[in-house]
């Protein structure tokens, strides 16, 4: 699979680590949410079939992390 | 002999010699084994796998599934593949191969490449494709797996444009030809695998290409009958290809036996040999071959041992069927051609079945695949006609055992009726019963009549029915070529210290510490392991002893608002540290559970440095970039690992300040001046050197620091100030049992992701008045439970028995299994200190055990230990503040 990299371009995806779903926001302030809320932040995550946001690192580049979207079907990449 | 006195494309002025089961024999460059194998009469070259029976040569390329043989250390290895070369030593398989026995000698690298356009197949079509592509001016890559390009057309007669184009293609400075080179795997964006056989071994190239061109050409099939699996039955096309390429006559008296005009040509070539054609038995015509008569006596098709073909039965497709024999020893067989799609279905291509053609062939392509030629289904180049589809030849009064489908595999169509009797409808579930397609030919010839027979038996269109999935490799690809050099020393990078040739000079036992190498302990004559450590570990309480450090993770964290970032990686507080101090931090990940941990050093005021276990330095720094770029973009802080920046050397005991006074004889070492966790900076022999007051063992200790480039200087002038005081170096298990006699963790072996800091008795460590990752965690109810494992240390009641690290602890010593588990072994040691050995573990309300019994049932015994405080040297801590 070929990973867009929006500083390096095109490059093969071991040179990338994964980082999991992009649409799980920190809470703002996580000593005021309830532990059910924490909870979902912590260990929840989607997992559709189908276009999937998601973070990525360039880790063995430029080390910068970027979102892009994946079709966890047909491995297609569009922008965020 | 079966040599034609001329013709072929083997260069009868280079003849070679060559043995098959210890047999020598004479044949030419240009043939293959197989060719050579044919033209020496030899008929049997293999035994099936399954039921030992006699096979021959059945085709002339990669398709073969019966003509397997091994050749020193590498085994199934296609004889209609293997170029023969002088001396070449083969031995034909009986049934299975033999597993090397040694590592494999062959040299193998991989390149990397790119390229416009990348043809797979040097056929007409292939050849084609690649001349029109040049003339863009695009990078061009044409492979094919054969030792010169061209195809079926080698066995053809269309030389002056084969010679004509290849030297267009070979002067083309945009063309790249790579020939014995199979592509096996194609995947996402056009991502090619090809292995390429080299005289010395192979190459794996990875080509990523703009667009793949696949002219894979066309695999012929057989049609199935009774005994359909003697030596001297063959592909039409294949006798075709030895007649002409080869010059060798696969026979004397033919049968032919079809259901296409594909056969007309075979026929023509056949007689041009010299070849009596007997008859030739068209289904279209209503009659076909029904079964097969073995040779009962050693004859030149049975190679001396019966088993070759005599003859075959021929009889009407309908009617009260009479039966007749006709006598020959070569029956070429055509079922028709089946599009090479492997490739174009790995690359999730879909196919479609085409009932004009009796094939599967591309439907749905992927992005930038193209297919072109008899893989597209453009069967004119073979000459295939007007087809009657026609798969199986019934026979009656038989049992179907001897229809083979599947030759590598011994699959017949018996088996295939049995899959379907059991309930099985789907086709993949028919192979997995079946075995068909599961040889190392991935039945290249079977697939589609398998096809056919469950679409006849279950009353369903072959395209419904469909066929399995193709994956890789295409053929089979050895496990040194997916190594390349990626094999030994190569195989993952080693990291040494500066120090590390001083280590290997002393005899030192090193063990892997991620991809470190450290020592582990340092043997003296006679010593095992165990005095070793009991030695080293003496020196270190009651003398002086000096570890190579240098393997810490160590980042260089610099920025105004670096204290900040620290606070809230760290579980505990530093905006209180002071420049020229040091501190011991802990890190959770959001879940709460320990991550890693390490002392961080305050520099100056914007930069510090932390350390990180020896195997966690590269995922301390990512975690650490990870939450300054994507939820603290604010913070002016920037990360830089300089693990390798620095060697540390530990010098450590109650007597270090000895010899670190010694070394830096105008340094205040007082207590009072120079305390636990300050930092110094001073100069021994010329050598930059910054002292910390650390400990990893509980006692008096020193780690120098100093560039790399010193390193070793530093380690031999601490070696040498030491000498009156008896220094002894030290290595990691040593290190263990130090720290494990003070109840000092290490992440990764007291903790494994699931264990809080409070868990771990390090409630004084987590901050209550500030913010930091995982923070919230730590008040899930989860994270609170009363029951939650905890950190203690255990003393087995008899003090000589050495718990075994990952023993399971249970309160009852006896008992019906499964008893509930407690907790487990963490650590475990021989302590010269306390005279006896001792352990950490984490157990369930621990802290609310102490000094009760827990049990180790081990295999065949049971280990009772006293559960207590997880610290057992120095509560008082009064010697590391010494």
């Amino acid at each position: 699979m070929l990973i867009p990299c929006p500083w390096c371009g095109d490059r093969e995806d071991i040179e990338f680590k994964y980082g999991g779903s992009a649409q799980v926001a920190y809470p703002a302030d996580p000593a005021s949410v309830d532990d059910a809320t924490w909870a979902r932040f912590v260990f929840f995550h989607p997992n559709p079939k189908g276009k999937m946001p998601e973070r990525w690192v360039h880790i063995a580049g430029c080390r910068r992390w970027f979102n892009l979207v994946r079709d966890t079907v047909t491995h297609e990449i569009t922008p965020p | 002999m079966s040599r034609l006195a001329s013709g072929g494309r083997i260069d009868r002025s280079r003849p070679l010699s060559f043995r098959f089961n210890g047999t020598p024999y004479r044949g030419y460059a240009g043939d293959t084994l197989a060719s050579a194998l044919l033209a020496n009469d030899v008929g049997v070259v293999a035994k099936s796998v399954t039921y030992g029976r006699p096979r021959g040569i059945f085709t002339a390329g990669v398709e073969e599934p019966n003509a397997l043989v091994q050749v020193g250390n590498e085994t199934m290895v296609r004889a209609t593949q293997l170029e023969l070369v002088e001396g070449l030593d083969a031995i034909g398989l009986n049934g299975r191969g033999r597993l090397a026995t040694e590592p494999d000698g062959n040299r193998y690298d991989k390149f990397h490449s790119h390229c416009e356009v990348l043809v797979i197949g040097g056929g007409r079509a292939g050849i084609t494709a690649a001349l029109n592509a040049a003339q863009t001016g695009d990078r061009v890559i044409l492979v094919d797996e054969q030792a010169e390009l061209g195809g079926r057309l080698l066995g053809a007669g269309w030389t002056d444009w084969l010679a004509d184009s290849v030297a267009k293609l070979e002067s083309a400075p945009n063309v790249r030809l790579l020939t014995r080179a199979t592509a096996f795997g194609h995947y996402d964006q056009n991502l090619v695998l090809i292995a390429q056989q080299l005289p010395t071994g192979g190459r794996l190239w990875q080509v990523r290409a703009k667009r793949v061109v696949l002219a894979t050409g066309a695999h012929e099939r057989p049609v199935i009958f009774a005994n359909n699996d003697r030596p001297g039955i063959m592909l039409a096309g294949a006798a075709r290809t030895y007649v002409n390429r080869y010059g060798v006559a696969p026979g004397k008296r033919a049968v032919i036996f079809t259901n296409n005009d594909s056969t007309d040509a075979v026929a023509a070539a056949l007689k041009r040999a010299g070849i009596t054609v007997e008859a030739l038995v068209d289904v279209r015509a209503g009659e076909a071959v029904v079964d097969t008569l073995a040779d009962k006596f050693p004859s030149p098709s049975g190679g001396g041992q019966g088993g070759g073909l005599y003859g075959v039965l021929i009889a009407p497709l309908t009617g009260n069927r009479p039966l007749h024999e006709i006598q020959c020893d070569l029956l070429c067989v055509s079922g028709g051609f089946n599009p090479t799609l492997h490739l174009f279905s790995q690359a999730q291509g879909r196919l479609r079945y085409e009932e004009g053609l009796a094939c599967f062939v591309p439907d749905a392509a992927p992005p930038n695949v193209e297919v072109v030629g008899a893989a597209a289904g453009d069967l004119g180049g073979r000459g295939q006609g007007a087809i009657m589809p026609y798969w199986v030849v019934p026979s009656d009064g038989q049992e179907w055992s001897n229809h083979y489908v599947d030759l590598e595999r011994d699959v017949t169509v018996a088996d295939v009726r049995r899959a379907l009797g059991a309930g099985m409808r789907s086709v993949e579930h028919v192979k997995r019963f079946t075995t068909i397609g599961t040889g190392s030919d991935q039945g290249k010839t079977a697939g589609i009549n398998e096809t056919a027979i469950i679409a006849a038996q279950l009353g369903q269109p072959v395209g419904a029915v469909g066929v399995t999935t193709f994956r890789p490799p295409y053929v089979p690809v050895p496990f040194g070529l997916m190594a390349g050099r990626n094999r030994g020393d190569l195989f993952d990078p080693i990291r040494v210290t500066a120090i590390h040739p001083w280590h290997v000079a002393r005899g030192a036992v090193f063990e892997n510490v991620g991809q470190w190498k450290r020592p582990w302990y340092f043997p003296r004559a006679g010593e095992d392991m165990d005095s070793a450590v009991f030695r080293e570990c003496r020196a270190a309480r009651e003398g002086v002893a000096v570890m190579d450090a240098s393997t810490l993770g160590k980042i260089d964290i610099q920025g105004p608002d670096a204290t900040e970032f620290l606070n809230r990686i760290y579980t505990n507080a530093f905006d209180k540290l002071k420049v020229g101090s040091c501190r011991y931090g802990l890190m959770c990940k959001a879940d709460g559970m320990v991550f890693d941990d390490g002392v961080v050093m305050h520099l100056e005021p914007d930069r510090w440095h932390a350390t990180t276990t020896t195997g966690g330095a590269a995922a301390v720094l990512d975690w650490m970039e990870e939450w300054l770029q994507t939820e603290w973009p604010d913070l002016k802080v920037r990360l830089t690992s300089v693990t390798d920046h620095w060697a540390d050397v530990a010098v450590v005991g109650p007597r270090s300040r000895d010899v670190v006074r010694a070394l830096f004889p105008g340094l205040d070492l007082s207590p009072e001046n120079f305390p636990f966790m300050a930092i110094r900076n001073g100069e021994t022999a010329g050598i930059p050197v910054r002292l910390h007051r650390i400990t990893f063992s509980g006692e008096l200790a020193y780690e120098l620091w100093t560039p790399s480039w010193y390193g070793l200087a530093l380690w031999e002038t601490v070696m040498a100030a030491g000498q009156p005081f008896g220094i002894t170096p030290y290595g990691t298990e040593t290190m263990h049992v130090l720290r494990a006699e003070k109840g000092y963790i290490i992440c990764g072996q007291e903790t494994d992701g699931t264990v809080t800091p409070q868990d771990l008795g390090m409630s004084w460590i987590v901050s209550k008045k500030k913010a930091f990752i995982g923070q919230r965690s730590h008040r899930r109810t989860d994270a609170i439970r009363p029951d939650r494992k905890q950190l203690v240390g255990l003393l087995p009641v008899d003090g000589d028995q050495l718990l075994p690290e990952g023993a399971q602890l249970v309160l009852q010593p006896n008992g019906a299994a499964p008893r509930k588990m407690v907790g487990h072994v963490t650590s475990s040691y021989r302590s010269a200190t306390l005279g006896r050995t001792f352990a950490l573990a984490m157990l369930q309300s621990g802290r609310e055990r102490l000094g009760s019994t827990v049990y180790a049932p081990l295999n065949g015994h049971v280990v009772q230990a006293t559960v207590t405080e997880p610290i057992f040297y120095d509560k008082e801590n009064l010697r590391r503040d010494s």
